[in-house]
C-alpha cells in the first residue's frame, strides 16, 4: 500500500484561486467573471493583479454565462465563478445553448459543490451538477481531489479548447498530491495498485478512499484506488484495465448516485464486461444543514462506507 | 467599410428579394416563422448592405469588424436570406432550410459551421448578454468596431434580458447597439395582452440606456436612426433602438397579426405573397 501523507489541509477552492492567479500572469487571454462571490471563489489575487480582466457581474448568473460565451468571440478565455448550484442548475439553459451547443471556450468554475458546503443546507448543496454537465455534448467535466490538483487542473483547462465544468469545494481537506503535478485532462490517476477491488473515487472522496484502503489492508483486502478527476471524457481504458484484474468495483462521489461518476462507470462495465458494482454516493435525496463531517457521515460518504461497499462487492464477486 | 453600401432604391430591391426568400423557405418545409422575419427584413438589409462594417470572409472572432447577434433566433429565415444575398454562402443553400443535414437549422446554430453565425439562439433572452460579452472583449482588444444585437419585444419578458439591461449601463458598454423589434405581437396574442411591456423608452432610459426610436419598415427613417445610433456610441452609454415594425410586412394577409408568428403559407397563399413581393421568377434561389 502506497503511503500518502500531508502536512496541511487546504480547500480546493483556494487551489482554484492560486491557479487563476498564475493564469493571470501567464495567459493574457484569461478573463474572470464572478457573480458577487469573489471571496468565496478566492479570486482576490487575480483581481488585484489584473483588474482590467475581471468582470463583476452582480447576482445575475444567467447574464454571466451569456457574457462569458460572448467574450470568447475575439479570443478571450472566460473563467466564470460562483457556487456549483448557481453555476449549473440555475443557468442550465444558458450553458446549453450559448456555451455547449455553441462550442464556446468557457470555463465554468464551481465552488461549494456537494454536501460539504455544510450549514447553508440543501438549497445550496447541489448533488446533481455532474449529471447535468456531463450530459451536455462538448462539455468536459473535472472534479479534482485536493488543493494541488485543483490548482493544476485550473491551469490545464486554459489550454483546452472548448467548454469545461470544473468542480471544487468549500472545506479544508488534506493536501496529498504533488504540488508540481501536470494535470492531464481525461487521464485517470493511479493512487494505489491492488488486486481485490477497484475503488474509483472523485473529488473529496479520493482521500476517503485512501483511508478506506488502509482499513481494507488491515483486513487483508488489497484495494486498487484510482482517482477519476475527469468524469468526462472518462478514462475507459484505465477502468477496464483495473477491473480486468479486480473483477469488482466501488465508485465514490459526493453527488447523487443517479447521474454521477458511478453511472458513467456502470455504463462502461455494462458495455464491456458486466461486473458487480457498489455505489458510495448520496441516495437520491437532498442534503440538510450541519457540519460537513456530520453530513458526510449521515449520508454515507465516509471511509467506513467505502470499506463496507468494498466488502459487499467482493462477496458478490464470490457468489 | 460595408462591402455593399447600397442606395435606398437598391436596398428596397434587395428587401423584396429577401422577403421572397423568406416565404419560399417556410413554405417549402411548411414550418418556420415568417411574421417576424418579414417585419425585420428592412433592418437586416440595412445592416448588411449599408450600415455594418464587415467582411464576407467569415471568421468567428471578427476582429476589426462589426458583429451582429440575433437573440430572437426564430426569425432565422430573414437572417439566412440576408447572409446568403450578402455573399456569406450560396443562396441555393436556402433551399435546405430545416431539412435533414442542413446548415440552416430551424434556429441559428454554429454546430454546422454556417458562415455569419457566431452563437446559437432560439431559447429566448440570451442574446443581449452574449452581445455585451463580445463588446467587452472588443474593448479589451482595443477593437473600435461595434456590436449589434436584435431582440424581439415578447422576448423582453425573459428575466435574463433585465440582468443584461442593468449590467451594460453600469459598466459603460458603449460600443453596443441593441435593437428591439417592437411589433407588439407574440405567440399567444399581443404583447400588451400577454404581459404588458408598457413604456419601453421610459424603462430603458430609467436603466441608463441612450434610447432611440424608428419606423423599422421605412428605409427613409430607419437608416438615419441607425446613423444616429452609431453616432451615440462611445459616449459612456449603451444604445437601444426601439424599432416599430409590422409583423408580416410586405404580405398583406400576414401583416399586423400574431397568427403568422410561426405558420407557413400554403401553395395558394405563397403565390399571392410572391405576387405582392414583386415576383420575378418561379423560383429565384
Amino acid at each position: 500500500m502506497k503511503e500518502y501523507t500531508y502536512s496541511e489541509k487546504k480547500d480546493t477552492r483556494s487551489g482554484f484561486g492560486a491557479g487563476l492567479q498564475e493564469l493571470g500572469r501567464t495567459n493574457p487571454n484569461v478573463v474572470a467573471l464572478c457573480a458577487d462571490l469573489v471571496g468565496s471563489l478566492k479570486m482576490a489575487d487575480f483581481i488585484k493583479e489584473n483588474p482590467e480582466r475581471f468582470f463583476q457581474i452582480g447576482i445575475a448568473e444567467a447574464n454571466m454565462m451569456g457574457m462569458a460565451a460572448g467574450m470568447t468571440i475575439g479570443g478571450k478565455i472566460p473563467f466564470t465563478g460562483t457556487f456549483a448550484n448557481f453555476s449549473t442548475g440555475r443557468v442550465y439553459d444558458q450553458i446549453r445553448q450559448s456555451i455547449a451547443y455553441s462550442g464556446k471556450n468557457v470555463k465554468i468554475c464551481a465552488s461549494h459543490a456537494g454536501l460539504t458546503l455544510g450549514e447553508d443546507g440543501a438549497t445550496h448543496q447541489i448533488l446533481e451538477d455532474i449529471g447535468m454537465m456531463k450530459m451536455l455534448p462538448h462539455m468536459t467535466v473535472i472534479n479534482p481531489c485536493d488543493y494541488n490538483q485543483t490548482k493544476a487542473a485550473t491551469i490545464a483547462i486554459a489550454d483546452h479548447e472548448g467548454p469545461v465544468y470544473l468542480r471544487f469545494g468549500r472545506p479544508v481537506i488534506p493536501v496529498f498530491t504533488d504540488p508540481n503535478q501536470k494535470f492531464e485532462i481525461g487521464k485517470a490517476w493511479m493512487v494505489n495498485e491492488g488486486t481485490d477491488v477497484s475503488i474509483f473515487a472523485t473529488g473529496h472522496m479520493v482521500w476517503k478512499a485512501i483511508l478506506a484502503g488502509h482499513i481494507l489492508a488491515e483486513k487483508g483486502i488489497s484495494a486498487e484506488i484510482i482517482n477519476i478527476h475527469t468524469i468526462k471524457p472518462l478514462d475507459e481504458e484505465a477502468i477496464l484495465k483495473s477491473v480486468a484484474k479486480t473483477k469488482c468495483v466501488v465508485s465514490a462521489e459526493e453527488h447523487n448516485r443517479l447521474g454521477g461518476l458511478g453511472d458513467s462507470i456502470a455504463q462502461v462495465l455494462v458495455k464491456n464486461t458486466p461486473l458487480p458494482m457498489e455505489y458510495v454516493a448520496v441516495n437520491d435525496t437532498f442534503g440538510e444543514s450541519a457540519t460537513p463531517d456530520e453530513l458526510m457521515e449521515k449520508y454515507g460518504l465516509t471511509e467506513n462506507d467505502i470499506v463496507a461497499a468494498a466488502e459487499r462487492v467482493i462477496s458478490r464477486k464470490r457468489q | 467599410m460595408n462591402p455593399h453600401n447600397k442606395s435606398i432604391e437598391e436596398l428596397q430591391e434587395i428587401a423584396s428579394q429577401v422577403r421572397r426568400d423568406i416565404v419560399r423557405m417556410v413554405h417549402a418545409v411548411n414550418s418556420g416563422h415568417p411574421g417576424g422575419s418579414l417585419g425585420c427584413t428592412d433592418y437586416f438589409v440595412s445592416l448588411y448592405f449599408k450600415v455594418m462594417n464587415y467582411s464576407t470572409d467569415f471568421t468567428m472572432n471578427g476582429e476589426g469588424e462589426d458583429l451582429f447577434f440575433l437573440s430572437n433566433g426564430h426569425i432565422s429565415p430573414v437572417w439566412y436570406s440576408t447572409l446568403a444575398r450578402a455573399g456569406f454562402f450560396d443562396p441555393k443553400e436556402l433551399a435546405t432550410f430545416r431539412k435533414l443535414n442542413s446548415r440552416l437549422q430551424g434556429h441559428p446554430a454554429t454546430e454546422e459551421g454556417l458562415e455569419g453565425i457566431r452563437i446559437a439562439s432560439g431559447s429566448l433572452g440570451q442574446g443581449l448578454s452574449v452581445a455585451i460579452g463580445a463588446a467587452q472583449t472588443k474593448k479589451l482588444n482595443k477593437d473600435k468596431s461595434l456590436v449589434y444585437v436584435l431582440m424581439g419585444d415578447g422576448e423582453l419578458e425573459e428575466g435574463q434580458v433585465w440582468e443584461a439591461t442593468l449590467y451594460a449601463p453600469h459598466n459603460k458598454v458603449d460600443n453596443l447597439i441593441a435593437t428591439v423589434d417592437r411589433n407588439g405581437q407574440q405567440i399567444d396574442g399581443s404583447t400588451e395582452e400577454v404581459l404588458s411591456l408598457g413604456d419601453l423608452r421610459a424603462k430603458f432610459e430609467a436603466f441608463g440606456w441612450h434610447v432611440l426610436e424608428a419606423d423599422g419598415n421605412n428605409f427613409e427613417t430607419l437608416l438615419p436612426a441607425l446613423d444616429e445610433a452609431k453616432a451615440a456610441t462611445g459616449k459612456g452609454k449603451p444604445v437601444m433602438l426601439l424599432m416599430d415594425t409590422q409583423m408580416g410586412y410586405g404580405v398583406d394577409f400576414m401583416m399586423g397579426s400574431h397568427k403568422w408568428h410561426g405558420v407557413a403559407p400554403n401553395d395558394e397563399q405563397l403565390e399571392i405573397a410572391l405576387q405582392q413581393l414583386a415576383v420575378k421568377t418561379a423560383s429565384d434561389y
